[in-house]
C-alpha cells in the first residue's frame, strides 16, 4: 500500500510542480469572472450563468487536464525512461498504475477544489449570500470529479498500448460517445433493425455513461439532488474505473518496454 | 552465463551486440521469448527480489522537477525505510557520489555526468547485495570515470557482487574478475581476462632511447621499429636479459620493458571479424 | 503471478462481474435522473433539440448565450433596417428548449410576443404557446399565469380564458389574493380600465427586467391620457350642455372656470381638442406617436 502512495504521491508533486497546471486552473478563474461580467447582461439570471458558466469551465478544464496529463503518465515516463529504474524496485507494474492513477486524481482533485472555490466566491459577490440551495452546486463539482476520474482511467488504459495521440483520440472519443449514450439507447428498431438495436441497446448500458454525472441544470436552478444518486454515481464510478484499472494492469503487465 | 557472488563481472560487447537488452531482461522491463534466469536464487520474475538488487540503466533520466535529494527519498520508500532512515541514506549517497552540492537543485538542471551520477547513487542507496549497472561509464569524464571505478571497487571491497556492462576494455581489464564476452547476441566466453585472451604471451618488448649518431647501437637500433625519439624492440622471453645487456653495452638508455600479450581489444576484434564472417556465409548461403 | 492466470481472471471474472454491476448502477441513476430532469415534450421544435444535442451537455450555457442575444436582439429592434422582430420567436424557443426553466425568457416573450409591432412581434398565440411550455415545465412559478391572463386579457380579449388563467394561478399558495379576485371581475366586467390599470401595475412594480417594465409604463401612461381623456370630455359635455355649443378649444373650458388651467399629459404637454370634438393627445407630445403603437385597435 506505502507503495502505491509513495508513486501517487510523486506523481502529484511532479504535477503540482509542472507550471503548465497554473495556467489552465488561471484560466478557468479568468472564465468565471467573466461568467460574472455576462451575467450582469442577462437579467435575473446571474445565478444561472454563473453556475452554468462556471461548471463548464471546472469541467473542460478538468477534462483536458485528465485527457492529456492522462495519456502522459504512462506513456511520458515509457519514452524517457524513468520507468526503468522504477521498476527495478520491489514494487509490481500494477501497483505503479494505480499510483499514477491516483496521483492524477488527487490532482484533479485539488484543481477543481480550487475552481469551486472561485466559482462560489463569484457566487458570493453576486448573490451576497449563499444559501442551501447553493451546496447543489458543490454536488455537481463532486460529480464532476467523479466523470474525471473515469477519463483518467481510460487515457491510462490506452496509453498503455497505443501512442499518446491515438489514446488522446480514443479517450476523447469515448467521452464524446458516453454524452449521447441514452440517445443511442432510444433508437427505434424501424430505423436500424432489432439486431442492431438490442445490440445498441447493450453497448449502450456497458460504455461509461458520462451523462449519468451531469447536473448542470438542476444546479444551475438551485435543484437538490437526491443522496441516493450521489451514492450510485460513487459506485458506479468506482465500479468503473476499477474495471479499466485492472484491464490497464493486464496490459500494461507483459508490455516490453523499449 | 553465471556470475559468482561478491564477483565483479565484466559484460562486454560492441554496441548492439546485445548488453543492454540483456541486462533489460534481468531486470524484467522486456520478457524474454524463451529461456530462464535467476538472481540469488529467485527467478527475475519476483518482484521481492529486487529489495536486494541494484540498478542503473544506460543513459539515466529521471523526473524533471524533482531535485536529487527528493529522488532519493522518493526510490527509498520502495524499500520500506523510514523517514529518519531515508534522510540518511539520501545524505549519505550524495556524498558518495558527489553531489552533496547538487541536492537541492532540479534534475532537469543537471548534466549527463550529473544524471549518471544520480543514477549510480539510487542504485546502490540501499545497500545491496548485487549491484547492475548498465555503460555506467558512460557520459562522465576522465575524473568522473576515476570517480566511479573506486566506487565499484569500494562496492566489491563491502563483498557485493557488480555486474556491468561496457565496450571499454581497459575499465573491464582493471576492475573485472570475470568477463563475459557477448558479439552479435551470442554469449562468445566467460572466464577472467586473461584466460579469455589466452595465456601465450607473445615476448618482452624493451623501450629505449639511443642517440641515432652513435654506431654502437645501429644493429640493434637496426632490428627495433622507431617512433619519435623512442625505439621498440621485440625480443623473446628467454632472450630478455641478453638483449638488455647488449642495449646496456652500447649506451642507449632503456625507457620500459613490457611483456607483449593480446589485449581483450584484439580478442575482442578478432571476435567481432569472426562473427561478421559467420553472418556473411549465411547471408550467401541463402539463409 | 502468471500472466495468463491474469489475462483468465480479468476476462472470466473481473469483466463480467464488473460490467453487470454496471448494468444495474446504470438503470438506478437513469430512474433518478429521470426524475430530476422533466422529460422533453414531443412537440417541441426540432430545431431546439438539434441544439440540445449540438451544444453536449452545456445546454443551459447555451440557453443564456440565446436569451442573452434576445435582450439584445429585442433592444436593438429600432436601429435595424427591417423593422420586424421576426427572430424574436426562434430566439425564445431556442432559449426555453435549452433550458426549460429559463423563466426571465418565458416572461419577455409573453409580453413582446404579444404586443402588436412595432412594439412586439404582434404573435400572441405563439406567446400562449410559450407561457404554457413554461408552466408545463414550472408549474410552480405562479407568475407564468400572471402573464398568461394578461395576455388573453389584452391581447387577444378572451376573458374567459384569462379569468381561468388568474384562477389557475391562484391556487398557488405563493400568489397574492388578488388573483382570485381578478378572475372573478375580468369575467364579470371584460375590460376595463380599472382591471387594466391593476394589471400593468403589478407588473410595473413587481418586474426586474427593465424592458418590461418601460413597457408596462407605457401602458399605464396611456392608461392614464384615457383617464384624463375621459375627465376632459365629460367637462366638454357639460360645457355644451351649459352653454348650449361646443367649445372650440380647451381654453374655453378654462375661462368657464371649469378647469384650474390648461391639462397637461404626462409628458407634459397640454391636451387639445381634436376634430371629432372630444378630447386629443397634443400631437407635438412623445405620448402621442405611441399611442398608436400600443393601441391594439
Amino acid at each position: 500500500m506505502t507503495r502505491i502512495a509513495a508513486v501517487a504521491w510523486n506523481t502529484f508533486r511532479e504535477a503540482v510542480r509542472d507550471r503548465v497546471l497554473y495556467n489552465l486552473v488561471f484560466f478557468a478563474l479568468l472564465m468565471i469572472a467573466a461568467a460574472i461580467l455576462v451575467g450582469q447582461i442577462s437579467l435575473g439570471i446571474e445565478t444561472i450563468v454563473i453556475v452554468s458558466l462556471g461548471l463548464s469551465a471546472v469541467s473542460i478544464i478538468g477534462l483536458l487536464i485528465a485527457v492529456f496529463t492522462g495519456v502522459g503518465l504512462v506513456s511520458k515516463e515509457m519514452d524517457k525512461r524513468t520507468l526503468y529504474a522504477l521498476l527495478a524496485k520491489p514494487v509490481r507494474r500494477w501497483e505503479f498504475l494505480v499510483g499514477k492513477f491516483g496521483g492524477l486524481v488527487l490532482t484533479l482533485t485539488v484543481n477543481t477544489a480550487a475552481m469551486a472555490v472561485g466559482l462560489f466566491l463569484a457566487l458570493l459577490f453576486v448573490k451576497h449570500s449563499l444559501d442551501r440551495g447553493d451546496a447543489v452546486v458543490l454536488v455537481a463539482v463532486y460529480f464532476i470529479l467523479l466523470k474525471l476520474a473515469i477519463v483518467v482511467a481510460l487515457s491510462l488504459l490506452f496509453s498503455c498500448f497505443t501512442s499518446q495521440l491515438l489514446a488522446i483520440l480514443f479517450t476523447a472519443g469515448l467521452y464524446v460517445a458516453g454524452l449521447f449514450l441514452s440517445e443511442m439507447r432510444n433508437l427505434s428498431g424501424s430505423r436500424v433493425g432489432p439486431m442492431m438495436q438490442i445490440l445498441f441497446s447493450w453497448v449502450s448500458y456497458l460504455l461509461p455513461n458520462f451523462e449519468n454525472f451531469n447536473v448542470m441544470a438542476a444546479a444551475a436552478h438551485g435543484k437538490a439532488i437526491p443522496g441516493i444518486l450521489i451514492l450510485h454515481n460513487t459506485l458506479y464510478a468506482i465500479l468503473y474505473c476499477g474495471i479499466v484499472l485492472a484491464g490497464a494492469s493486464v496490459v500494461f503487465s507483459r508490455r516490453n518496454l523499449k | 552465463m553465471q556470475v559468482e557472488e561478491g564477483e565483479a563481472f565484466g559484460f562486454l560487447g560492441p554496441n548492439g551486440a546485445g548488453k543492454s537488452t540483456t541486462i533489460k531482461l534481468l531486470m524484467g522491463i522486456i520478457f524474454p521469448t524463451a529461456g530462464s534466469a535467476k538472481i540469488l536464487g529467485h527467478s527475475i520474475t519476483d518482484v521481492e527480489m529486487h529489495k536486494d538488487i541494484g540498478y542503473l540503466p544506460e543513459q539515466p533520466y529521471f523526473y524533471d522537477y524533482l531535485t536529487a535529494a527528493e529522488l532519493l527519498d522518493y526510490f527509498a520508500r520502495f524499500y520500506g525505510f523510514n523517514a529518519a532512515e531515508r534522510k540518511e541514506r539520501v545524505a549519505r549517497m550524495l556524498k558518495k557520489v558527489g553531489l552533496e552540492t547538487a541536492g537541492k537543485i532540479q534534475l532537469r538542471k543537471y548534466s549527463k555526468g550529473m544524471l549518471q551520477r544520480v543514477g549510480l547513487a539510487q542504485a546502490i542507496l540501499h545497500d545491496p547485495k548485487v549491484v547492475i549497472l548498465d555503460e555506467p561509464m558512460s557520459g562522465l569524464d576522465p575524473i568522473g570515470r576515476h570517480e566511479v571505478r573506486d566506487i565499484i571497487l569500494e562496492l566489491k571491497r563491502e563483498g557485493k557482487t557488480v555486474f556491468f556492462s561496457t565496450h571499454i576494455l581497459t575499465d573491464a581489464e582493471v576492475l573485472c574478475d570475470k568477463v563475459g564476452v557477448i558479439v552479435g547476441g551470442k554469449l562468445q566466453g566467460v572466464g577472467r581476462p586473461d584466460e579469455i585472451v589466452g595465456m601465450k604471451s607473445q615476448g618482452m618488448e624493451i623501450l629505449f632511447e639511443a642517440d641515432a649518431a652513435d654506431a654502437r647501437s645501429a644493429a640493434i637500433r637496426a632490428k627495433a621499429n622507431k617512433s619519435g625519439s623512442r625505439y621498440a624492440l621485440r625480443v623473446p622471453e628467454d632472450s630478455l636479459y641478453s638483449a638488455l645487456d647488449e642495449l646496456h653495452a652500447t649506451g642507449a638508455k632503456i625507457a620500459s620493458v613490457a611483456q607483449i600479450k593480446p589485449t581483450l581489444e584484439e580478442y575482442f576484434l578478432h571476435l567481432v571479424e569472426k562473427d561478421r564472417a559467420q553472418a556473411a556465409a549465411i547471408e550467401v548461403s541463402g539463409k | 503471478m502468471n500472466h495468463k492466470k491474469s489475462i483468465a481472471i480479468l476476462f472470466l471474472l473481473v469483466l463480467p462481474a464488473g460490467l453487470a454491476g454496471v448494468w444495474l448502477l446504470q438503470h438506478s441513476i437513469d430512474a433518478r435522473l429521470a426524475i430530476l430532469h422533466e422529460e422533453q415534450d414531443e412537440v417541441l421544435l426540432h430545431s431546439g433539440k438539434m441544439v440540445k444535442i449540438l451544444s453536449l451537455e452545456y445546454a443551459p450555457l447555451m440557453a443564456d448565450v440565446y436569451w442573452t442575444r434576445v435582450v439584445q436582439y429585442y433592444g436593438s429592434k429600432d436601429e435595424r433596417r427591417e423593422q420586424n422582430l421576426d427572430s424574436l420567436w426562434p430566439l425564445l424557443d431556442l432559449a426555453t428548449t435549452l433550458d426549460p426553466n429559463l423563466l426571465p425568457a418565458y416572461r419577455f416573450g409573453s409580453t413582446f410576443l404579444a404586443e402588436a409591432r412595432p412594439v412586439g412581434a404582434g404573435r400572441p398565440d405563439l406567446a400562449i404557446q410559450l407561457i404554457q411550455r413554461g408552466i408545463q415545465e414550472n408549474p410552480n412559478y405562479w407568475r407564468l399565469y400572471q402573464d398568461l391572463g394578461n395576455t388573453y386579457y389584452f391581447t387577444l380579449r378572451d376573458y374567459q380564458k384569462a379569468s381561468e388563467a388568474f384562477l389557475a394561478g391562484s391556487k398557488n399558495p405563493a400568489a397574492p389574493p388578488w388573483m382570485k379576485i381578478m378572475a372573478a371581475r375580468i369575467v364579470e366586467r371584460g375590460d376595463t380600465r380599472q382591471i387594466s390599470r391593476f394589471l400593468w401595475s403589478d407588473i410595473y412594480q413587481t418586474t426586474q427586467d427593465p424592458t418590461i417594465k418601460e413597457n408596462a409604463k407605457m401602458h399605464l401612461l396611456l392608461l392614464k391620457t384615457d383617464d384624463d381623456k375621459e375627465q376632459l370630455n365629460l367637462f366638454l359635455a357639460d360645457f355644451s350642455k351649459k352653454t348650449g355649443r361646443s367649445a372650440e378649444s380647451l381654453r374655453e373650458l378654462v375661462q368657464a372656470g371649469m378647469l384650474q388651467g390648461l391639462p397637461t399629459d404626462p409628458a407634459g404637454y397640454p391636451y387639445v381638442l381634436g376634430k371629432s370634438g372630444e378630447a386629443e393627445l397634443n400631437p407635438k407630445s412623445p405620448l402621442a406617436e405611441k399611442e398608436p403603437l400600443y393601441r391594439r385597435f
